[in-house]
């Protein structure tokens, strides 16, 4: 299997241990990966605020070089905000060929021109559905037995555009779960909203939602997840959220490539335990 | 109602050009039903002004003025949980986008944490076409409430102790990355 790789802003700082870990898994199931040359943002959730127009050319111009890199191979993008633009950007596009042409009107000072041709993948659907249970437990060097692990999907990987899952009722990371060996532990808030950037805005509002999360996921050792933001607002906010709860809030959240490299046997450099804000002391 | 309502004629004529603006979206709108499934799926109506519903009632009836002053629109994360779950189909988180972008466009955004927030994240995007979280974040705090900031020390160092925080020096002079795409997109948009 081959990908072009988008890494997104987050991947280059906060989330690094996510584009480091999701490498490393995507190597040793014998992916071919190699990163979009030239990549810029996406545009998050903030440009098509600012200007509808904008919110289609930023992810366009990546669409557009993901297109004159060639070979048929699909853009692999590890956000889900990013994945989530992709996905929109293609759809509008191929409903509106006016749109279409504005957009490429707009490329052109980047002297880059977009088909449409592009597929974009989340990292989620492509493990689960491009590798799938069985190739990646055929790598697991260390199961996990022991481990209860609870899955959190978040909102955009699954929302609205996902061809890959039930965009209320996600079910994909459970026979990936299953293969490492762990015992999943199902909950309520599974793909409910993190938060965003209400943390930041409205904290008042956005720690209660990451807090409710948190709560949800208590009985487990872990948290995983699939999207740097979500990593974010559940890793970092810990202490604010406990004051929310009322009683202190501790679990470590994990990307869940790190967790499946820790079961491939992959070394610490691979999986940078070391970034996390809740210490990761688990199984190891 | 006791009340009396003044009619201003520059408002009414700035809400006709919103009108024009939200014609499509009010055209969606039509279909509603008003289940208030959208309410009861929002994780922040709660801390809402309008309830989403209430909004779509109001955009329905063309009192958009209202509802570009409201909290509400600041409060969607854009979760989508009410455009999935909409009976009648109508994209919903998609319409708060258009709202969010005609209040700022406009100057009368309700919250000026959250104009702060898509400015300060726009202008870096812009200058270094990828995002530099950290003068981002300097870039907000100093446009809402530097105090606030403080709030955040302790994570701030947590992140720094843990590698998470990339510090890099501003570059602020300069032709920045995006500025030829950003100044081309708005000279389209003005074409329209």
């Amino acid at each position: 299997m081959k990908y072009l790789f988008y890494p997104g802003c987050s991947q280059e700082g906060a989330a690094l241990e996510y584009q480091r870990s999701t490498l490393a898994v995507l190597a040793a199931l014998g992916a071919e990966v190699e990163e979009l040359e030239d990549w810029t943002c996406c545009g998050a959730s903030v440009a098509s605020v600012v200007s509808s127009l904008l919110g289609v050319v930023l992810p366009a111009r990546n669409l557009a070089l993901a297109e004159r890199a060639g070979g048929g191979r699909d853009l692999l993008a590890v956000c889900s905000a990013c994945y989530t633009n992709f996905q929109r950007t293609n759809g509008m596009l191929a409903a509106d060929h006016r749109l279409m042409a504005t957009v490429n009107q707009a490329l052109g000072v980047e002297g880059l021109a977009y088909g449409g041709s592009v597929r974009a993948r989340h990292l989620l659907d492509v493990l689960a559905n491009d590798f799938g249970p069985e190739a990646i437990a055929a790598q697991v060097q260390k199961p996990l037995s022991g481990l209860t692990v609870a899955p959190y999907y978040g909102c955009q990987t699954v929302r609205p555009y996902s061809p890959f899952d039930d965009p209320q009722r996600p079910t994909s990371m459970i026979a990936i779960l299953e293969a490492l060996g762990v015992t999943i532990h199902r909950h309520p808030r599974e793909a409910s909203c993190c938060g965003t950037s209400l943390l930041t805005t409205k904290p008042e509002v956005g720690v209660q939602m990451a807090a409710a999360i948190l709560q949800a996921c208590e009985p487990a050792d872990c948290i995983v997840t699939v999207c740097p933001m979500c990593h974010m607002n559940l890793d970092s906010y810990q202490d604010r959220a406990s004051r929310v709860a009322g009683h202190a809030l501790h679990i470590p959240v994990l990307f869940l490539p790190q967790l499946i490299g820790m079961a491939f046997g992959l070394p610490d450099d691979a999986l940078l335990f070391r970034r996390h804000v809740v210490p990761v002391r688990i199984g190891l | 109602m006791t009340t009396s309502t003044v009619i201003n004629l520059t408002a009414m004529e700035r809400d006709t050009a919103l009108l024009g603006q939200l014609a499509p979206a009010r055209q969606l709108l039509l279909r509603c039903i008003h289940c208030g499934t959208c309410t009861a799926s929002c994780p922040s109506a709660a801390a809402m002004d309008l309830t989403p519903r209430q909004m779509w009632r109001k955009v329905q009836l063309g009192m958009t003025e209202e509802v570009l002053r409201s909290k509400t629109i600041w409060l969607c994360s854009l979760c989508y949980q009410c455009h999935v779950r909409c009976p009648r189909g109508i994209p919903l988180t998609e319409t708060i986008v258009t709202l969010k972008e005609l209040a700022l466009e406009r100057g009368i955004a309700h919250s000026h944490e959250s104009a702060a927030f898509y400015r300060a994240f726009a202008d870096v995007m812009r200058r270094y076409g990828r995002m530099r979280e950290v003068e981002f974040m300097a870039r907000y705090f100093l446009a809402t409430n530097p105090l606030s900031a403080l709030g955040y020390a302790r994570m701030g160092l947590t992140m720094l102790a843990r590698g998470k925080l990339k510090i890099e020096l501003p570059r602020l002079t300069g032709e920045g990355r995006l500025d030829r795409l950003f100044a081309r997109v708005a000279e389209l948009e003005e074409q329209q």
